[in-house]
């Protein structure tokens, strides 16, 4: 019934392990050939490559894990696919119910660890209930703003026959979140964007969950307009890095421009995102001047952190839709002689070009990596993952995504080991595709197990690890906020990386001389299978440009030089 | 409908007010939560207070429509008016709730509690505590030659009240039930 319920909710892969309470739907895997099921190597692994596989086709992802510790593995990925809104279905194997409560071998009280980090769960005690729980928990996981959600299945309702409904149309009767914006409040915004002078619109990753369509949009509005553009870490690629209103990325690690023109904007539209800890700064410092509209298909983002002028509860796609029928209706009116201003000025923080760096001698400097790794690859039909730290956003500045869904990070949890996992979910959704996992070495090694789930399934990752031998965030922070004290930020004994990758059967390729990295690269990708790509570089680079904690977004740190006992003890106490 | 009732992703037209209020006084909301009487419906709710560092003051959970399956939270809760907007729209968000009305701004309300109070006295105290409880309208439930146990229902205050009266007549046990509320007139 579980496999039907699947098949009807258009599933074709399942990630997942199998286990003692799980075993009555394995065998009913086993006995069909329609769902694939990608054996991975631990349970967080299956959670992260379904949240890869969701993110790269904009359907949910599935995972099929056991009770116990199969369930309890599972919990970083759940939090992780909530704090970034990732539609991912788990299926969990339970103790038989006349068990439950008894403490029974591999028994955990799977729906109350995870509750609060699944957008909604259930424990399935009746057989006749399966069905219609199982296509509610697809439908709660994608409508409104997705999430994860969980279907906890003990072991004798799995046994038990029942009656199987198929899935209704238009999902529960009781989910039902507004998709549609408040018209007055979308004129008001019209209003307001007809005579800004200084407007930018702040994109995030409900322009991607919203569906390709938005993006479309997003696009058209923004060219029409001629409003600069700026994203968070979650929606790059919904407007093209190659748009000439692109301002880069914004927030802690973002562009000086896209920082500068946030704090000095004098209407500020925000798009699917929800003014996140590491975009805003310092609060009471944010964008001092600026009217703001939040668009937001969750009711509960909007004026959690920032109090905004315009809220409007919506999808983004339906929003915009209005939005521009409204504008155009208005007769497509905007500021002109105020935008060619705030443009000018806005090139003027581009003149700064905060992204500079010098490649001196042969050492490796991990931005030059990344430029060489976007030049070299930029025209294949690419996917990056990344995992989480200084490369991620090295990655993020110096990487440029044209179109939405290529880009999988993990943004809200910031959990490292997540890319790996990822890329072979993403892999598995795009079988052609170039699928790079950009990783620092710390963070790869902790889910490095599933190298064995890329050889077994034949998934061609590229693992390009950038690595300094250092948890370099950590040690940046160290350096810029605890005196240098670099207490317990170096890997020591490191695995050989070509050596492991020849142990697990793929191919391994260092690199440590700045002449070699072209060829190395291409290597990598002309070469028909995974690979872990050894990219030494230097130790000790800091990530900039950086707003410090407690700081204000005019108040960003560019280079080193900058960078002496910048961070206050109020800041420092900030993550 | 009510003047401030949430629906799942409402906008300010639907009068549950997006905008900001600036103040940052510390205000006491009675919330009604209208939810589906379902496994653990009960600890989500609780759940998003505590991790979220919400406030209860008093809560009151009990099934109102056994055939639709649905049952009504109290919940007596403090916190600025942003905080305030924050919880109703969190308690919007889970899927088994169907409505949040906050019973504070919707109109005049009224709040019940009902409480049991052990007095144990004899001679002048025990004749005293009889004669309050007979002017807060306390019943009293069970009696023995020491001791009685009174029955009072009322707005959280009397309730207060009456306690301190008690206390010094010899007040053993209080239990209480936690607030129920009503909005006041004809409309749900």
């Amino acid at each position: 019934m579980v496999v039907q319920a699947l098949k009807d909710q258009g599933v074709d892969v399942v990630f997942g392990y199998p286990g003692g309470a799980v075993l009555p739907i394995y065998d009913e895997i086993f006995q069909q050939n329609e769902i694939q099921h990608i054996l991975v190597r631990h349970e967080q692994g299956a959670v992260h490559a379904a949240e890869g596989y969701a993110r790269a086709t904009g359907k949910p992802g599935v995972v099929l894990v056991t009770s116990g510790p199969g369930a309890t593995n599972a919990v970083t990925g759940l939090t992780d696919a909530l704090m970034d809104s990732i539609p991912i279905v788990v299926l969990t194997g339970q103790v038989p119910t006349f068990m439950i409560g008894n403490d029974a071998f591999q028994e955990a009280d799977t729906v109350g660890i995870t509750r609060p980090c699944t957008k909604h769960n259930w424990l399935v005690k009746d057989t006749e209930k399966l069905s219609a729980t199982l296509h509610e928990a697809f439908h709660v996981a994608t409508a409104g703003r997705p999430g994860p959600v969980l279907v906890d299945i003990p072991k004798d309702v799995q046994f038990a026959s029942g009656t199987y409904q198929a899935p209704q149309k238009g999902g529960s009767r009781r989910y039902q979140p507004q998709v549609k914006g408040d018209l007055e409040a979308i004129t008001e915004l019209v209003a307001a964007l007809e005579t800004a002078k200084r407007p930018i619109f702040y994109t995030g990753g409900g322009v991607i969950n919203s569906g390709p369509g938005a993006s479309q949009l997003l696009r058209e509005l923004v060219e029409a307009t001629g409003f600069p553009i700026t994203s968070t870490l979650m929606g790059l690629g919904a407007y093209p890095a190659s748009g000439k209103h692109w301002l880069g990325m914004l927030g802690m690690h973002g562009l000086y421009e896209a920082n500068m023109a946030m704090h000095g904007c004098d209407l500020m539209i925000n798009i699917g995102a929800r003014f996140d800890d590491r975009i805003t700064g310092r609060v009471d410092a944010f964008s001092p001047n600026s009217k703001k509209v939040h668009i937001d298909i969750d009711p509960s983002s909007i004026n959690k952190v920032i109090r905004v002028d315009i809220p409007i509860v919506g999808d983004v796609a339906h929003v915009l839709e209005d939005m521009l029928k409204i504008w155009k209706a208005r007769g497509r009116k905007t500021n002109k002689e105020g935008l060619a201003k705030w443009w000018n000025q806005i090139n003027e923080w581009r003149k700064v070009d905060c992204l500079k760096f010098e490649q001196k001698g042969k050492v490796i400097k991990p931005q030059y990596a990344l430029k060489r790794l976007e030049e070299l690859t930029k025209g294949h039909e690419r996917y990056i993952c990344t995992e989480v730290g200084q490369h991620q956003m090295w990655a993020a500045q110096y990487l440029n995504f044209e179109d939405p869904n290529r880009w999988m990070t993990s943004g809200g949890l910031g959990t490292m080991g997540y890319g790996f996992p990822a890329s072979i979910g993403v892999q598995m959704a795009h079988p052609d595709a170039l699928v790079i996992n950009v990783a620092g070495e710390a963070s790869w090694l902790m889910n490095m197990q599933e190298m064995g789930t890329a050889m077994q399934f034949n998934l061609p990752v590229k693992q390009f690890i950038l690595n300094n031998e250092r948890l370099g965030m950590v040690r940046q922070w160290q350096e810029l906020l605890h005196g240098e004290r670099y207490s317990h930020s170096w890997s020591e004994s490191l695995p050989d990386f070509v050596k492991l990758a020849e142990a697990f059967g793929c191919k391994g390729i260092l690199c440590n001389d700045a002449d070699d990295l072209d060829d190395a690269i291409m290597e990598m990708i002309n070469y028909d299978g995974p690979v872990i790509f050894d990219c030494l570089v230097e130790k000790h680079e800091n990530c900039f440009p950086m707003i410090p904690s407690g700081k204000a977004h005019n108040e960003m740190l560019l280079g080193d030089a900058s960078t002496k006992d910048v961070i206050g003890a109020k800041g420092a106490v900030m993550v | 409908m009510s003047a401030l009732q949430i629906k799942k992703g409402s906008t300010k037209h639907s009068a549950y007010n997006l905008r900001p209020n600036f103040s940052d006084v510390e205000e006491r909301h009675t919330l009604a939560v209208i939810v589906d009487n379902e496994a653990g419906v009960l600890a989500r709710v609780i759940g998003l207070f505590s991790g979220r560092g919400y406030n209860i003051e008093s809560l009151t959970v009990a099934e109102i429509d056994h055939t639709g399956h649905l049952s009504r939270i109290t919940i007596v809760t403090t916190g600025t008016p942003q905080v305030i907007e924050q919880i109703k729209a969190q308690l919007g968000r889970i899927v088994p709730v169907h409505e949040v009305h906050d019973l504070t701004v919707e109109g005049a309300a009224v709040e019940r509690e009902l409480a049991l109070f052990k007095v144990e006295g004899t001679g002048d105290k025990r004749v005293e505590a009889l004669r309050l409880a007979d002017i807060f309208r306390a019943n009293v439930v069970d009696s023995t030659l020491t001791s009685f146990v009174f029955e009072i229902t009322g707005a959280p205050e009397k309730i207060d009240a009456f306690a301190e009266l008690m206390r010094p007549l010899g007040l053993l046990e209080v239990a209480r039930t936690g607030v129920a509320a009503l909005s006041r007139g004809g409309a749900a």
